[in-house]
């Protein structure tokens, strides 16, 4: 027990996680301080519309409509327990303090911490494509966001590219809501999604969801095309089409004319503040990504450092509400704070069987693994600066370069405003090939601060007493 | 503040409007010309709506559109003309908000 546990647990995050965390923490008697990016809680998944939007919860989140509700209703019922910070950025962080930038404010504070639960949630892992930094192209999560935050569609005729789960119900939400799909493309071969059927029937609901959008689609007529991807988006100054290949065919390209493309092979974990909180790291070969460790607790080498949800490997929302209740026991108990042992124990068995699940979806969803090949000198791969394929290549040949934060010291990779969120999976899949090994061994991009641009009108002030 | 309903967004846009269009009207400008968006957009939509981009890129010139709509490419970052910065996926439009896109829009 640190002396320093007058200090109230910190919450990073308020998604399926961090307010699952903050609730276990309020039951039993403590008020966590929650720091949130966004203006409501709910996290990306879960996200609130705005005020003056009225659509109800089954429009927004379809069959996790009941999660979705049960989540913020909970969330809402702790306000008065707990010091929420909606509208907060922890933009660093070393062990014992965080800085936090208040942006309507526009200040930052420092504050000191004994115990943090780290629930940073993820974003959509991206494989970049010629014509990807065209206006009309977006992420397969951002996509959804337009639809659920804005009721906006982000285009009139829209592809759905890559691969994962979000691939089929993004496309199903757009159809859904009146939106035309021109065509799913996606990576995978219907066998893997065959071969994985024993593992993804552990969560069976999620199986005969995921089989239903798949249905739903074929019955309009929407061209599902599997084992196949893009080559290229078309455009000049907006998109005009798509062109794609079957994996292994006979290299011909067919074209698809869209005005949007929606473009995601599953996500990636946001682990910049974990890293800046000195947490050991190791590759984990399912997420194909380098994760912070933690113990099946969610407890990270860091002393005081508790890592739940998708920040800490991507597992969906379900396991994330299971683990941050999971961290926040064991922060408890860390504390000399009685959690029961029963409850416990259920939580670690429901994950552990979410964690087969989760193979089985990889396996259904199967990383790329030769995208780095099929990939042009021509191709920006770095979107904020403008950095190709072909240039990552000539400097990681030119220097010896081995190692990711090398190339990005030369070529800049991974330096810009986005600093490496979008760019960096690709940057190291063409570092790997370039080196020739496993792309483990090209090491990750370490994080520094500020996590995320910072204005430079921002004032720094005293944390009041 | 007066309220539409059921219009279709302004043509032209790379964004498209499928509900929730019983909001009031907000005003703004953007490259100096009077424009509107709804109350609860976020500059990103209230500009998408009706263009096809919201800046340029800094090294290739080339006009974008934003990417991740979830702040984290910083890809939709707009200026204002009283010099500040917005990030147009998580800042919501204001009455009277001066935006600048560096990018012609065609007139809708």
């Amino acid at each position: 027990m640190s002396h320093s546990h007058h200090l109230p647990p910190v919450v990073v995050g308020a998604g399926p996680a961090g307010v699952r965390a903050a609730c276990t923490l309020v039951q039993h008697g403590l008020a966590p301080i929650v720091i949130d990016e966004s203006p409501a809680s709910g996290g990306q998944i879960y996200r609130r519309q705005p005020a003056g939007f009225t659509r109800p919860g089954a429009a927004l989140y379809g069959f996790e409509a009941p999660k979705a509700t049960a989540l913020h209703q909970d969330f809402d019922a702790i306000q008065v327990q707990v010091d929420y910070r909606a509208g907060s950025l922890v933009w660093s962080a070393r062990p014992g303090t965080l800085d936090v930038w208040s942006i309507a404010a526009d200040t930052s504070r420092t504050l000191d911490w004994s115990q943090i639960i780290v629930a940073t949630g993820a974003t959509d892992r991206v494989l970049p494509v010629p014509g990807w930094t065209l206006p009309g192209v977006y992420t397969l999560g951002g996509a959804q966001v337009a639809l659920k935050y804005q009721a906006c569609a982000v285009g009139r005729r829209v592809v759905f590219a890559g691969s994962g789960p979000l691939l089929y119900l993004v496309a199903y939400q757009y159809a859904k809501a009146g939106v035309e799909v021109a065509a799913v493309i996606d990576n995978a071969r219907l066998a893997d999604q065959a071969a994985s059927l024993i593992d993804m029937a552990r969560q069976p609901k999620t199986l005969l969801k995921g089989m239903y959008y798949v249905a739903w689609l074929q019955a309009r007529g929407i061209p599902i095309l599997r084992n196949a991807r893009l080559t290229e988006v078309a455009g000049q100054a907006q998109v005009q089409g798509v062109s794609w290949q079957r994996n292994g065919g006979d290299g011909a390209v067919n074209f698809i004319a869209c005005d949007a493309v929606a473009l995601g092979y599953a996500l990636r974990s946001e682990t910049q503040l974990a890293d800046l909180l000195e947490c050991e790291f190791s590759f984990d070969a399912l997420n194909r990504a380098h994760l912070p460790r933690r113990d099946a607790a969610g407890r990270a080498s860091t002393p005081g450092v508790y890592l739940a949800g998708d920040g800490a490997g991507i597992m969906g929302a379900d396991a994330a509400e299971l683990a941050g209740e999971r961290a926040a026991l064991a922060l408890l108990a860390d504390r000399g704070i009685e959690v029961s042992d029963a409850r416990t124990a259920l939580l670690d068995r429901r994950l552990a069987g979410l964690a087969k699940w989760r193979r089985g979806i990889e396996a259904a969803f199967p990383f790329p693994a030769d995208w780095a090949r099929s990939a042009p000198d021509h191709l920006v791969v770095c979107r904020c600066e403008n950095i190709t394929a072909g240039e990552l290549r000539t400097v990681a040949k030119d220097t010896g370069a081995s190692e990711l934060n090398r190339l990005k010291a030369l070529s800049r990779v991974g330096m810009g405003r986005c600093q490496g969120r979008m760019c960096a999976a690709a940057a190291a899949e063409i570092l790997a090939e370039v080196v020739r090994v496993p792309v483990h061994q090209v090491g990750r991009i370490r994080a520094q601060a500020p996590i995320k641009p910072l204005p430079m009108t921002v004032r720094i002030e005293d944390e009041a007493p | 503040m007066n309220t539409r309903q059921g219009t279709e967004a302004a043509g032209g846009g790379q964004f498209q409007r499928v509900g929730e269009q019983s909001r009031p009207v907000v005003a703004f400008f953007l490259d100096g010309r009077p424009a509107s968006a709804l109350l609860g957009d976020t500059v990103l939509t209230a500009v998408l709506t009706q263009a096809r981009s919201v800046r340029r890129n800094e090294f290739s010139q080339q006009p974008r559109a934003g990417f991740c709509v979830m702040g984290a490419c910083q890809d939709c970052w707009m200026k204002t003309a009283d010099g500040r910065t917005v990030r147009a996926c998580s800042t919501p439009i204001a009455p009277g908000m001066q935006l600048l896109s560096g990018v012609a829009q065609e007139t809708p």
